[in-house]
């Protein structure tokens, strides 16, 4: 043991005896952790939320929230004696009087947008997979809270440079919360402490971005973290990997090994991409003031979606006893997205109950064997995709020379008639899937080459599937669910059902959900297939096996013809007993 | 007892749905047990070639601490950075354009050299650390029948003892109490918006629909702040204006409010290609003032296209067409452009006839 080694063996006694680590210690470091690529999502996010921390404790040092007027003379030149906010002159400053302040900043900003895309993507992976089901649906809860506390941190970020491109951000986050009914107006005056842009919006928004919001990310995520050591990483299929096992790597030393060289390497890519490529450079676009804007200016593409439905949400307001609802802007921006988010929380209850589905599942679906759920997943994409796209309206008229009001319009209708169709295609794409597993576990998958028998008739060479191949689609078997029973209006005994229209409402939403599956064959039936695909194999085998140089025959295993001194293909085998076997 | 089995081992792992608690499923397909359930000892495994090979492990040896090394390089090269670069200086980057060159310095040693230490760490656990996959077992999260029993009995002796359920008035007042402690927390909420000098002045809806903007106020251009006569106002052209005593109320103020409302823009037409006005005669020999803050959630407009008369916001597209007294053709406002009443002064410059009739910018409420 060396000297290094003896002293952390007593620090480990010296802790142990005042918290009782050892314990702990002995059980974890040999935990076992699943290995996929996409796992890795939710590390990326991870560590790039560590990365935004460091770098935004830097800049914190050099930036003022402040947006008292003072006469800028950094080394800025372009922008020298011009009068801008003191949020806005520090921003300069970190740009181009502190050494790698730049860096530091485009670091910030990338790992942000980094963070929020590993995220959604991330949950589109748990999504798509089935991993919010039983046991794991608080944590899709709390992921759906962090996407939502992501936006907000992402949001009062850009905001604080104060210059003219997130100031009119400002303009428009107030106009919005001055048309929520009722409250809108005073909100937006108790925000502002009164008229925009006011004197103590960035130090407000600056309490948020850099303690408020934070706290609660980290908070959540060490729940989060938490409940994926106590729940177990869910699993894809493989040979040797059950619903209640995991199959994987022991986190010492492999898994800290990986997943620690992994913090360093996405830490280390963010460094370069701040290093080389620019991102909001706020002294091209100057300081805020609330006469001016920039054409075509554009928010961060997480916020895209959200201004796509602020513009093309039809122009209606009613007045109402004296009273003015913005439906053109409430709805857009504040039911929208409420309902988004609200029913995306709910989603692992609401299949549940649909399902009827109370087992336990660490074992991940493919895709595919959850045609309505991924159908309902595409369609939320594409209804997504459909809004950013709004988002970048006056970008797409001009780079592709068409009429905004085409696009306006082209947008209204679709984002009610694609997703829709969207769901549908996918659904359909994914039993055209099922049924060909269907095919492949009963029949090996085809070679393509042919065979003509003695008799004539043609046969396709089916091969026998690689032990991973079989595992990955027999877990079809494990997947797959039957819909509920129709409910009776009167129990055995009589009793009438007093939720006989609920639970007809969920008997066809479970029709509905699991309309048109496919369903798997049993292991009696893939076990016969499988045999009658050894027996396509001995068909062919020995026309393939035997060599011709040598004209030795090469032992064949597995077949049932073949042996030593017989004719030297099936087909004369065949011909010697009339065709038949 | 260890739960820890290795492929090498025998222990075959118990396939099924979920532990014994919970309730039998017939919706769901029989117990699973094709290759998917395979004993650990019976998956394929193939060894690297760093596993029987002494030289290609050495070889992946040597290339960690390659990497392990380049990354100490990169640290040192970045504080050469720091001192010896000029950071004023820029470089061209094939690609990227033209960067700082020190920020791109910095970049690249301090990235590389984050990198490395990871590239390093994985390469190591690829290539030298086992790579047999090990299995588990999961044991159910759900606590025993005996443990639930015993929660059960638990919350029942704290209540007995507490005599919550008993203690009717004592529970009621205490539902009240808790329900009511949050108030001071939301009525301190009330000076967010706080009162200057002792008094909260206007009301928000008062401050909403007055501007600075007030009869025979003289118009001044946005950024030189000189008074305009007719003629500086050019067919087709628009011209971004504000009231002149704009930089007074800012010094006084200490804020852009003033400036947020008061922004006008002035175009001109011939005054028969007005089509309609929000009053009558509202313009000055064709030239027509109109907000500059978009109805619809505020951004400033400038976007004018002056042979159809349309005015674009550059934020949500609404056009307003101010041939036709500033109305909505297209887009998400709901709202007509406010217009100014405008004419000349004595002395010939262009100045306001009255306040904005109506609340400028995105609606609120109590509007109406
Ligand atoms: C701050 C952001 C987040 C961080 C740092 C984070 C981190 C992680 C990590 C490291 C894992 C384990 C590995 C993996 O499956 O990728 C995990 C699992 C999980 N995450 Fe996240 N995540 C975040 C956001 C989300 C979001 C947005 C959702 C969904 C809405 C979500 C839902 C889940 C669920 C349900 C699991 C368990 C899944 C399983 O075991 O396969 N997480 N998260
Ligand atoms: S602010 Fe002008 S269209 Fe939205």
């Amino acid at each position: 043991m060396s000297t290094t080694e003896k002293v952390g063996e007593s620090v480990a006694t010296y802790v142990d005896q005042r918290v009782g680590s050892n314990r702990f210690l002995g059980r974890s470091l040999k935990k076992v952790f699943p290995d996929h690529w996409s796992f890795m999502l939710g590390e990326i996010a991870l560590y790039s939320f560590i990365i935004v921390l460091l770098t935004g404790v830097f800049l914190t040092l050099f930036y003022k929230p402040s947006m008292v007027e003072v006469v800028y003379d950094g080394s800025y030149v372009p922008l020298k004696g011009v009068m801008m906010s003191e949020a806005y002159a520090s921003t300069l400053d970190i740009s181009f009087d502190v050494r790698g302040g730049l860096l530091i900043r485009q670091m910030h900003h990338w790992a942000a947008l980094l963070f929020i895309a590993a995220m959604s993507v991330h949950m589109f992976r748990v999504f798509f997979t089935g991993a919010f089901r039983k046991p794991r649906e608080f944590n899709w809860v709390i992921g759906i809270s962090l996407i939502t506390l992501g936006l907000g941190a992402g949001f009062s970020g850009y905001s604080l440079p104060d210059d003219l491109l997130s100031g009119t951000g400002l303009q428009i986050a107030r106009g919005i919360v001055q048309a929520i009914p009722i409250v809108g107006t005073w909100g937006a005056f108790l925000l502002f402490d009164g008229e925009f842009p006011g004197t103590e919006f960035i130090s407000r928004l600056y309490g948020v971005h850099i303690l408020l919001i934070p706290g609660l990310i980290l908070a959540l995520v060490t729940v989060h973290l938490m409940m994926v050591w106590t729940q177990k990483h869910t699993q894809f299929p493989g040979p040797g990997r059950t619903n209640d096992n995991v199959v994987g790597y022991p986190l010492m030393p492999i898994y800290m090994a990986k997943a620690g060289g992994f913090f360093f390497v996405v830490f280390g890519v963010t460094a370069l991409i701040g290093g080389l490529v620019s991102i909001n450079p706020i002294w091209i676009f100057g300081p805020y003031t609330p006469d001016q804007v920039g054409a075509g200016s554009q928010p961060d593409w997480y916020i895209g979606w959200l201004d796509g439905a602020l513009r093309i949400f039809p122009n209606i307001e009613t007045v109402l006893f004296g009273y003015t609802i913005s439906w053109n802007i409430f709805i857009p921006s504040v039911i929208v997205p409420g309902i988004v988010f609200t029913v995306a929380a709910l989603y692992p209850f609401l299949e549940a109950w649909v399902t009827g589905d109370k087992r336990d599942h660490n074992l991940l679906n493919r895709p595919r064997n959850a045609p309505t759920r991924t159908g309902i997943g595409v369609m939320a994409i594409t209804f997504y995709f459909l809004l950013f796209i709004g988002g970048g309206n006056d970008i797409i008229a001009i780079t592709f020379d068409l009429s905004i009001n085409a696009i306006i319009w082209f947008l209204r209708i679709a984002v009610i008639v694609l997703p829709p169709i969207a769901f549908l295609v996918t659904r359909r794409i994914c039993i055209g899937l099922q049924r060909r597993d269907r095919e492949k576990m009963l029949h090996g998958y085809e070679s393509g080459r042919i065979l003509r028998l003695p008799h004539g008739e043609f046969i396709e060479v089916h091969e026998p599937l690689s032990l991973k191949e079989r595992a990955v689609l027999e877990s079809a078997i494990e997947s797959y669910r039957a819909p509920l029973p129709a409910p009776e209006k009167v129990d055995a005994n009589g009793v009438a059902n007093k939720h006989y229209r609920r639970d007809m409402i969920r008997y066809k939403l479970s029709r509905w959900f699991y309309a048109d599956d496919i369903v798997p064959p049993t292991r009696q039936e893939i076990e016969a297939g499988q045999a009658h695909v050894s027996h396509d194999a001995a068909l062919e085998a020995p026309l393939h096996e035997y060599d011709e140089d040598e004209t030795v025959m090469v032992p064949f295993h597995g077949g049932v013809l073949h042996t030593a001194g017989e004719p030297a293909t099936n087909r004369e085998q065949l011909e010697e007993r009339g065709g038949n076997l | 007892m260890s739960d820890l089995t290795t492929r090498g081992g025998a222990s075959a792992p118990d396939h099924g749905h979920g532990h014994g608690d919970v309730p039998a499923d017939d919706l769901a397909r029989p117990l699973y047990e094709g290759p998917g359930a395979l004993p650990a000892a019976d998956i394929p495994h193939r060894p690297r070639r760093s596993d029987f090979d002494p030289k290609a492990a050495r070889r992946a040896e040597r290339q960690v601490s390659a990497l392990f090394l380049l990354s100490m390089l990169m640290v040192v090269l970045f504080v050469v950075a720091y001192v010896a670069i000029d950071p004023y200086a820029d470089v061209y980057i094939p690609m990227f354009g033209v960067v700082g060159f020190q920020t791109f310095a910095l970049g690249l040693t301090f990235g590389l050299g984050v990198f490395c230490i990871g590239a390093g760490a994985i390469q190591w656990a690829k290539k030298l650390m086992p790579d047999v996959e090990v299995v588990q077992e999961r044991h159910s999260l759900a606590s025993t029948s005996h443990e639930d029993v015993e929660a059960a009995e638990q919350y029942e002796r704290g209540k007995e003892e507490s005599g919550f359920a008993q203690y009717k008035i004592i529970r009621r007042t205490l539902i009240a109490a808790l329900a009511l402690f949050p108030i001071p927390l939301v009525v301190m909420l009330r000076d967010l918006w706080s009162p200057k000098n002792g008094s909260f002045g206007p009301s928000p809806v008062e401050l909403l629909s007055t501007t600075a903007w007030v009869e025979d106020m003289p118009i001044v251009t946005d950024g030189t702040y000189v008074k305009i006569r007719p003629e500086d106002v050019p067919v087709g052209g628009l011209v971004s204006a504000l009231p002149e005593n704009i930089m007074e109320i800012q010094e006084a103020e200490h804020n852009l409010n003033a400036r947020g409302k008061a922004a006008i823009i002035l175009v001109r037409m011939e005054p028969d290609e007005i089509r309609a006005q929000q009053g009558d005669g509202w313009d000055y020999q064709g030239i027509l003032a109109y907000s500059k803050i978009c109805t619809h959630v505020g951004c400033p407009i400038a976007l004018y296209e002056h042979r159809t008369h349309h005015l674009l916001c550059p934020c949500h597209q609404s056009t307003f067409d101010l041939a036709d007294a500033g109305n909505v053709i297209f887009g998400p406002a709901a709202r007509r452009m406010p217009q100014l009443r405008i004419g000349v002064n004595a002395e010939g410059y262009l100045v306001a006839k009255a306040p904005f009739a109506e609340p400028i910018g995105p609606s609120f409420w109590e509007r109406g």
